[in-house]
C-alpha cells in the first residue's frame, strides 16, 4: 500500500493506506481520530466535516491520495481545552442533544466564523444547511455561533486594546 | 478493553480502569440487596459491589466519591440525547447533597442484580425511577453520615450532610464525603433512608447544564462506533436486498483478494465481510459476489400495501364503541368520509446501527450503543449459551435510539463473527444498511367518517384504523387486550374530545416489513389522524378549531389549560403575515400532554414552510426544565421531518430508500422557530423523549388546511397544490 503524510492537527503522521480511503477512515482506523463521524459516507449529512487546508470539507468524500501533504484539522485540534469560543458557545448553549453529529457542526461553525467574523442568519444557513441533526439542535445552534461571535469579537476588541496599551506603555 | 487511549478518553473510563487493574472481573459480589420494592427498575439502593469497589470510592451501585472529593454517578439508562444521564443524576445529587459542579455520570455495567432490567425507553426513565434514584443517593448520604458520627461518636441527630461533606456543628467539626466514602461503603444500609418534602429540592426543577455536553463538543465522547479495542476488526453485513429473501451461494474469493480482508463469512442475517478496517471490509463487500433466493413478495410496493390495509380495514375488533355511531351517522344532517394514509418510517438515527463483541471460550463482552443493555445480554447468551454472568454490556453513548436501538439485530451480527473469528469484531451498519435492512414504524390506513349535529358541533367519530401489528410481531403480548395491540389505537382508543357517538376499531395485518417502535409509536400517526380530522369536522360545522376543542376537552382541564397557554403564547386568532396560518393539535401520550401551535406558509412551488411552533407541554413535574424544552425541539423537528418528507419506499419486494437523499430530514433553514412552555403543577409525572412528536403533523396539516381548504390525508406531505 502506498504511503502517505499528512499534517493533523499541526503534527506530521505518515501511514499507508489503500489510495482510496477516504480521509474519514484514515483519520478514525488509522490515526484513531475518532471525533470525525461516519453518518452517511455519500456526502449527505456533513457529520465528517473537517478542515483542509482551512476550508470545511467533509471527509468522506476525500480519497487519500488527494489530501497528500495537505494541512488537516479535525475537531480533537480545534482547541486543547474546549477554549475554542464555538466549543464554549455550545456549552453555554446546551446545545448538543445525541451529540454525535456536533463535532461536524462545530467544524462547520468554525470554518464560517474564521471567514465571516459576524455572520448573519442567512450566512449561517447558508454554512451549515448541509450538517445534519437528528435531534433538532438547530436553533441552539444558530444561538451559539452568534454567542461565540460575539466572544470572538470581544476577545479581539480586548486583545487590541490590551495590545495599544502596551504600546502606549512603551512609547509613554 | 485494556486500550489505554480508550481507556482515557472514555465516559466509561472507570470500568476500564477497573478492568484493567484487576481484580473486578465478571462476577463481582453484590454485598447487600435490599427486598425488592415492587418495581421493575428499583432494586434495593443498598446495592453495592463488594470491597474492591469500595477500596474505588464506590458507597453503593450508583456513588462513588473520587479521592478529590468528584462525585461520579452511575446511571443505568441509556443516553440517547434524551439527557438521562443528568436527569438521573439530578435525582441522585438531590438527596446525596452535593456541589452540581463536581458531579460526573456515566453509564453503569449492565448488572440486573444491582440494577435491575434496563431497557430505555417508553419515554419512562425517570418517571419510573423518581423514587429508586432519590433513594440511591439517600442511602449513599446517610451511609456517610454514618460513617462520620462513627469516626466523631456523634449521634446522627447531631450531624448533617452539606455540600459533599459531614458536618457537626456541636464541635465544629467537618469531613469530605472523600474522607467517608470507603468506610461508608463497610456499614449496613439504611432501610428507609428519609427523602426530602417537594420544597425542600435544591437541584430537582433546576436548569443545571448538561453532564454529558463538555465531551460533546472536542470529539471525546465515546459512541458505539468509536470503541478500539485491541486487535478488533471490522465487519460489514451484506443483507438479503429482497424482503423475506434470503442468501443462497456466494463467491468470495475476489472479497478475499482485496487488501485487509479476513475473512467472508455467512451468518443468521447475511453474508460478513470481515477486515482490518471500515474501508477494507467496504472494498471487499463490493467484490463479493451473492446469488440470492429471491423472497415472495416481488410485487408489494407502497401502494400495495395501502390497497392492503383498506382491504382488511372493515374486519377489525372493536376499541372503543359510544353512543350509536351507525345510526347517528345515517340520520346525521351534515357528514363527510375520508381515508387517512400512513407511511413506514426510518429511524436514522445519526449514528447508524453497531456493536462491537469479544467472545472466547468463557466470556462475551459488548461495546455497544443500545437501549437495552439487558436485551443485548440475552441475546448474546441465546448464541454464546452463556449464563448471565459470562456476559458483560458496556454502554456506549448512543448517536440517536428513537426506539431503534432496542431491537438487538446489530448485537447478534456482532456476537456471531467474533464467535467465529476468535478476535473482536465490530459490526457496522453502512447507512444503507441502516435504512434499507432497517425496523420500521408501520404503514396503515384509516377510514374515517363524521358528522356534526344542527349546530355545527361534532357528532360522530367512526375511525377504522388498519395497520400490522408491532406487539403481534414481537410476540410482545402484555401489550395486547383483547386482541387489540394497544400501541395502534393509542390517542384513540382515548380520543379526549367529547364526542357522543365514537366508534373505534383497528384491524391487524401481516405485510413482510419488519416493525418497530419508533418514537411516540402509534401517537405518531394517530396524533396526525385525529387531530387533522377533528379539524375536518370543525370545517364542516363552521367551527374554530380552538373553541371546539374547548367546548369538546371539558372533561380535561390539563389539555385545556395546555391549549389556552399555546393560545395565548402563540397569539393565535391575531393576523399573520399574508399567506401564513396557525394550525393547533393537542395529543395526549406517555403521560404528558402536549398542545402545538404551528404558523405555516406555502412556497410557491407548494412546499410548506413551518415557520414557528408554540409547543406547551405538560408532564406534571420536571426535573430538569431545560431538558424537557429539549426534547419538545427534538421532538417537534423529527415529527416535522417525518410529516413533510418521511417515507421509506419499497419498489418490487425492495426496500429501496438507502440514504439521506431519499429519506429527507430537516435542515438548519427548515427548522422553525419553536418556543417551548413547560406546566409542572405538581399532576402525575409523564414522559418527555416521546410527547413531543405526534402533534406536529396534525398542527402543520391544520394550517395547510386553513391556507388551502383542503386537508391534509396521505403522509408525507411533500408539496400542496396551493389555492388557486
Amino acid at each position: 500500500m502506498p504511503a502517505y503524510t499528512l499534517t493533523v492537527n499541526g503534527e506530521p503522521r505518515r501511514f499507508e493506506a489503500a489510495a482510496d480511503t477516504p480521509l474519514l477512515w484514515v483519520l478514525r482506523d488509522v490515526l484513531h481520530l475518532t471525533g470525525t463521524k461516519y453518518g452517511c459516507g455519500a456526502g449527505l449529512c456533513r457529520a465528517c466535516t473537517i478542515h483542509l487546508d482551512g476550508e470545511a470539507s467533509f471527509s468522506c468524500q476525500i480519497p487519500i491520495s488527494a489530501a497528500e501533504g495537505r494541512n488537516i484539522t479535525t475537531i480533537e485540534g480545534l482547541s486543547p481545552d474546549r477554549s475554542h469560543p464555538l466549543q464554549q458557545a455550545w456549552i453555554e448553549e446546551d446545545v448538543p442533544q445525541c451529540g454525535y453529529c456536533q463535532p461536524g457542526q462545530i467544524m462547520s461553525a468554525a470554518a464560517l466564523l474564521a471567514r465571516t467574523p459576524s455572520p448573519s442568519d442567512d450566512d449561517i444557513d447558508a454554512a451549515m444547511r448541509s450538517n445534519l441533526c437528528r435531534c433538532g439542535t438547530y436553533n441552539r445552534i444558530r444561538s451559539a455561533i452568534h454567542r461565540a461571535a460575539k466572544m470572538k469579537q470581544a476577545g479581539a476588541t480586548a486583545a487590541a486594546a490590551s495590545g495599544a496599551n502596551a504600546e502606549e506603555t512603551r512609547h509613554g | 478493553m485494556a486500550d489505554p487511549e480508550f481507556a482515557a478518553k472514555s465516559p466509561l473510563s472507570r470500568r476500564s480502569f477497573l478492568q484493567v487493574s484487576g481484580g473486578l472481573g465478571v462476577g463481582l459480589v453484590v454485598s447487600f440487596l435490599l427486598p425488592a420494592c415492587g418495581r421493575e427498575d428499583a432494586p434495593g439502593a443498598g446495592a453495592r459491589r463488594g470491597a474492591a469497589a469500595a477500596a474505588n470510592g464506590e458507597v453503593n451501585a450508583w456513588v462513588r466519591i473520587t479521592p478529590e472529593g468528584g462525585v461520579v454517578l452511575s446511571i443505568a439508562k441509556s443516553e440517547m440525547g434524551q439527557g438521562v444521564l443528568t436527569s438521573l443524576a439530578m435525582l441522585v445529587a438531590e438527596e446525596l447533597e452535593v456541589d452540581w459542579a463536581k458531579v460526573r455520570s456515566e453509564h453503569a455495567l449492565a448488572d440486573t442484580a444491582l440494577y435491575g432490567k434496563w431497557s430505555t425507553g417508553g419515554s419512562s426513565s425517570v418517571r419510573a425511577n423518581f423514587d429508586a434514584y432519590r433513594r440511591a443517593g439517600a442511602t449513599a448520604r446517610e451511609l456517610l453520615v454514618a460513617a462520620a458520627c462513627e469516626r466523631w461518636g456523634a449521634p446522627r441527630s447531631e450531624c448533617r450532610a452539606e455540600n459533599g461533606e459531614v458536618l457537626h456543628p456541636a464541635t465544629d467539626r467537618r469531613l469530605a464525603y472523600a474522607e467517608l466514602a470507603e468506610r461508608a461503603a463497610a456499614l449496613p444500609p439504611p432501610a428507609e433512608p428519609p427523602l426530602k418534602a417537594r420544597a425542600d429540592y435544591r437541584v430537582i426543577g433546576k436548569d443545571v447544564r448538561r453532564l454529558d455536553t463538555p465531551a460533546k463538543v472536542d470529539g471525546s465522547a465515546i459512541f458505539g462506533l468509536d470503541v478500539r479495542v485491541p486487535g478488533m476488526l471490522v465487519a460489514q453485513v451484506v443483507r438479503p436486498p429482497e424482503l423475506g429473501g434470503a442468501v443462497d451461494s456466494f463467491d468470495a474469493s475476489e472479497a478475499l483478494a482485496v487488501q485487509g480482508v479476513r475473512a467472508v463469512v455467512e451468518i443468521p442475517n447475511g453474508v460478513a465481510v470481515v477486515a482490518d478496517g471500515f474501508w477494507a471490509a467496504q472494498s471487499g463487500r463490493r467484490k463479493l459476489a451473492v446469488v440470492w433466493k429471491p423472497g415472495p413478495h416481488a410485487d408489494l410496493d407502497n401502494a400495495g400495501v395501502r390497497a392492503r390495509c383498506l382491504a382488511v380495514v372493515d374486519d377489525g375488533i372493536v376499541a372503543r364503541n359510544d353512543g350509536d355511531a351507525e345510526a347517528a351517522f345515517a340520520g346525521a344532517p351534515q357528514k363527510l368520509e375520508a381515508v387517512y394514509e400512513f407511511p413506514y418510517l426510518a429511524h436514522a438515527t445519526l449514528e447508524p446501527m453497531n456493536c462491537t463483541a469479544r467472545v472466547d471460550d468463557e466470556r462475551c463482552e459488548l461495546w455497544v450503543p443500545t437501549q437495552s443493555p439487558t436485551g443485548a445480554a440475552e441475546a448474546a447468551a441465546k448464541i454464546t449459551g452463556f449464563d448471565a454472568e459470562q456476559i458483560r454490556v458496556n454502554t456506549t453513548l448512543l448517536g440517536g435510539g428513537f426506539g431503534r436501538r432496542s431491537a438487538h439485530d446489530f448485537v447478534e451480527d456482532a456476537v456471531h463473527l467474533a464467535k467465529r473469528m476468535k478476535a473482536p469484531v465490530q459490526v457496522v451498519y453502512t447507512r444503507e444498511d441502516d435504512m434499507k435492512a432497517g425496523l420500521y414504524r408501520p404503514a396503515g390506513a384509516n377510514v374515517m367518517r363524521g358528522a356534526v349535529d344542527a349546530e355545527g358541533w361534532p357528532l360522530v367519530w367512526d375511525q377504522r384504523i388498519a395497520s400490522p401489528s408491532i406487539m403481534r410481531a414481537k410476540n410482545w403480548l402484555s401489550g395486547m387486550k383483547d386482541g387489540i395491540d394497544m400501541t395502534a389505537v393509542e390517542g384513540v382508543r382515548n380520543l379526549p374530545y367529547a364526542i357522543p357517538n365514537l366508534h373505534v376499531r383497528w384491524a391487524d395485518l401481516e405485510l413482510p416489513v419488519s416493525l418497530h417502535w419508533w418514537r411516540s409509536v402509534g401517537s405518531s400517526q394517530n396524533g396526525w389522524v385525529t387531530e387533522c380530522f377533528f379539524d375536518e369536522l370543525c370545517a364542516l360545522g363552521g367551527k374554530d378549531p380552538v373553541e371546539a376543542r374547548m367546548r369538546l376537552l371539558a372533561e380535561h382541564p390539563r389539555h385545556r389549560r395546555a391549549l389556552a397557554l399555546a393560545v395565548e403564547k402563540a397569539g393565535y386568532g391575531q393576523p399573520l403575515a399574508e399567506g401564513h396560518a396557525h394550525g393547533v393539535a393537542v395529543h395526549e401520550s406517555f403521560g404528558s400532554i402536549v398542545a402545538q401551535i404551528a404558523e405555516v406558509s406555502l412556497a410557491q412551488d407548494g412546499a410548506p414552510r413551518v415557520h414557528r411552533v408554540v409547543c406547551v407541554v405538560d408532564c406534571g413535574e420536571a426535573i430538569h426544565p431545560e431538558g424537557v424544552r429539549h426534547q419538545m425541539e427534538s421532538g417537534i423537528t423529527m415529527g416535522l421531518s417525518a410529516a413533510l418528507w418521511g417515507e421509506v419506499a419499497i419498489e418490487k419486494g425492495h426496500i429501496t430508500t438507502a440514504n439521506f437523499d431519499a429519506y429527507p430530514i430537516a435542515r438548519i433553514d427548515q427548522m422553525p422557530r419553536v418556543e417551548s412552555f413547560v406546566i409542572a403543577e405538581g399532576d402525575p409525572m409523564g414522559g418527555i423523549g416521546e410527547p413531543g412528536t405526534p402533534p406536529i403533523a396534525g398542527a402543520i396539516g391544520n394550517a395547510i388546511l386553513k391556507l388551502t381548504g383542503k386537508p391534509i390525508r396521505r403522509l408525507p406531505i411533500g408539496r400542496v397544490e396551493r389555492m388557486a
